[in-house]
């Protein structure tokens, strides 16, 4: 069978299984659309978690992100994991022991404030809406590059199968399609890591051969890929550019961003105790720490690969993978001084991205029609070919390629689910029920979350097949927001017992906006501005952690002038603190 | 709750509070302490293969992460039983 049989089918068959599950496992209740009625084994609560957590962007940019920045990179790394262990320890238990549906309604009956409730849901809104925008766009992408249909297309195919598994299934649905896309995505991941990691280093555990002798060089990995840096000018990979202040705030961000992501949040309302949501946590983590250990690694080798196999060498000599993905616009070269061989160095070799015309040039290259730079390098890679590519790298076989395109989707269409439940149980539930129509049935209330997370799908769709301009800016804004608003508030919620109403409102109106304010003035009204014009030189990724400690001090001044919180706000913060007598899921 | 379930109650989050402290401390210092501010020194020592600051960065501090909420949750499930607080 040739790869493009083996990629419908691949594709074909997982999106088959998400939708059986979905049948299978439709919501009756409200109980099971908002919290699969609190009755998830924390193993498969930890590996739904992981694919709720782990996006496309996760699984087919990170290792590129990381393979071109070095030490860098590590913001992610650590960012993306941290937060589990703040997750585990501040919040999972104490809201599994709440025991309600959702983030803003944690917010709303400890701060006994419909106002902070309804501040709660806007931030949920904003920040899912913001991140779902980029997942649509994943999807659309990697149905483009492998199944040769257009993104919008693609686009449409994916909202299909998302509308019809959250729609019918709610939260119990999608934790077991989830818990499927895991094992699809893992195995997709783990597949072409181990055969590059033996073909660099003949070590078949990818997180050993990252720090292994390249094979036949007597040099370990990182020790080549920092001389090969030096020589091709490049700098040293296990060396960052960015100052450790910078890094320190960006991962701070990234961490405490992770923790209040109601998404994430949401999933350790779904298991059956308080002793579940914690060990579900560790599971999460181990499951999402499987792929966050094999990325750099793969960063690593796809890097050393990189550098020995193209700088000097003729194109025509070229290895296949180099044509194959600049058909598809990922790779390009343009022969500045027309010697026939490939010159690979640092900066950019021509402005943008690659736009090419139909010309082919002297060598059979694709013609690129963008202005060149001054810098010598006339190699264009885009980051995501260090994950793509991969199969072909190592030689592995066509059902290898196919495996990572159905990979791909997972990661894409899980994250996006996930989402979408959040934004629709804000609707359902926090606006609409507990603010303008508290009358509705429960039957009426699943058709509203029903209705809300059908509109919410094709809003995401429009999101994904006319991207606004600034998709790829405001990333920085969902976890920023998230840093700024609910973490420190849920965890005061949880940990003081004297943070009243009036101090947790201004504290996270504090934090919004002034994490807003700053991102919005260096990403778009003075997007020159560099490092010497930020705050301390902090960048617009890592604001969040300012904005965090903002709501902290605001929030604790405020509180302390005003009146403590009534008393039956203390019996349930001395409630929630204990495991016993968290009960299974209330219906109310 | 009777004068003893809230006695018991009190000291079991002093237990929670020490113990979460503790290791919020560890995973402070292998991330942001071994993997940001003292990357530079530590990366003077190899390990495996490895700069040891970058392998914090990169691996290490991941790998800590894991073990910590395990140990976590099995001292927390000790605390559970010991101030019956614990559920079932």
């Amino acid at each position: 069978m040739d790869t493009q049989t083996l990629i419908y089918l691949f594709v074909g068959a997982t999106f088959a299984l998400y939708i059986g599950i979905a049948i299978w496992t439709r919501a009756g209740s409200t109980s099971e659309y908002y919290v699969a009625s609190k009755g998830v084994h924390p193993v498969l609560n930890g590996m739904a978690t992981g694919a709720d957590w782990m996006s496309a962007a996760s699984f087919i940019s990170m290792a590129g992100i990381i393979s071109f920045t070095g030490f860098d990179g590590s913001v992610y790394l650590m960012g993306w994991t941290g937060g589990y262990v703040l997750l585990a320890m501040c919040l999972a238990p104490y809201l599994r022991k709440f025991g309600k549906f959702t983030v803003p309604e944690f917010i709303g009956e400890r701060y006994y404030s419909q106002t902070a409730r309804v501040v709660a849901v806007i931030c949920v809104i904003f920040i899912s809406f913001t991140y779902v925008a980029g997942q649509m766009r994943g999807v659309g992408i990697v149905f483009s590059r492998y199944l040769e249909v257009d993104i919008n297309t693609g686009v449409i195919i994916g909202m299909c199968i998302v509308f019809f598994y959250s729609v019918l299934g709610g939260m119990k649905g999608i934790t077991y399609t989830q818990v499927a896309q895991y094992c699809v995505m893992i195995f997709a991941y783990m597949v072409p890591a181990i055969y590059i990691s033996m073909l660099i280093t003949g070590n078949p555990i990818p997180q050993l051969g990252f720090g292994s002798e390249v094979t036949g060089t007597g040099q370990s990995v990182l020790e080549r890929l920092n001389g090969l840096g030096t020589e091709l000018g490049f700098g040293v990979y296990t060396d960052g550019s960015k100052s450790t202040i910078d890094v320190f705030f960006i991962t701070m961000a990234l961490m405490v961003g992770t923790a209040g992501l109601p998404h994430v949040i949401v999933r350790f309302f779904t298991t059956p105790t308080v002793r579940a949501a914690r060990q579900s946590a560790g599971y999460a983590l181990l499951f999402i720490a499987i792929l966050y250990t094999t990325a750099p690694a793969v960063a690593a080798f796809a890097r050393t690969n990189l550098l020995t196999t193209i700088p000097g060498v003729e194109y025509s000599n070229a290895p296949q993978w180099v044509k194959n993905w600049e058909k598809s616009g990922l790779i390009a070269w343009l022969d500045k001084n027309g010697d026939g061989k490939i010159q690979y160095g640092p900066g950019a070799p021509f402005a943008g991205a690659p736009t090419f015309s139909a010309e082919t040039g002297a060598h059979g290259e694709r013609q690129v029609t963008n202005a060149p730079t001054d810098a010598a390098t006339e190699f264009y890679v885009d980051r995501d070919i260090m994950v793509l590519a991969n199969p072909e790298i190592a030689n592995l076989p066509g059902w290898v390629i196919a495996l990572i395109a159905a990979g791909g989707l997972a990661a894409a269409l899980s994250t996006a689910a996930g989402l979408l439940l959040v934004i629709s149980t804000s609707i359902s539930h926090d606006l609409l029920k507990s603010n303008i129509m508290p009358s509705i049935s429960e039957k009426q209330e699943l058709l509203a979350a029903r209705i809300a997370a059908g509109v919410a799908v094709v809003v995401a769709g429009l999101f994904g097949i006319y991207p606004p301009a600034f998709v790829a800016q405001v990333v920085a804004f969902a976890f920023g927001l998230a840093a700024a608003s609910f973490f420190p508030a849920i965890v005061m919620g949880i940990f003081s017992k004297k943070m009243n109403k009036e101090g947790a409102i201004a504290g996270m109106v504090v934090g919004l906006a002034f994490t807003f304010s700053y991102i919005v003035y260096y990403k778009f009204i003075n997007p020159t501005a560099g490092a010497a014009d930020w705050w301390f030189g902090i960048s617009p990724e890592g604001i969040g952690t300012l904005g965090m400690i903002f709501n902290f001090v605001v929030a604790v001044a405020v509180a302390s002038v005003t009146s403590a919180p009534p008393e039956r706000i203390q019996h349930l913060i001395e409630d929630i603190r204990i495991p016993r007598g968290a009960g299974a899921a209330i219906d109310h | 709750m009777s004068a003893s379930k809230q006695e018991a109650a009190k000291a079991y989050w002093k237990d929670n509070l020490r113990l979460m402290l503790t290791l919020l401390v560890v995973w402070f210092v292998v991330s942001f302490g071994c993997g940001i501010l003292f990357v530079d020194e530590l990366n003077t020592i190899q390990f495996f293969g490895f700069p040891l600051g970058f392998w914090f960065a990169q691996q290490g501090s991941i790998y800590v992460f894991v073990a910590m909420i395990f140990f976590y949750v099995w001292k927390m499930n000790q605390y559970d039983r010991k101030h019956d607080v614990h559920e079932d």
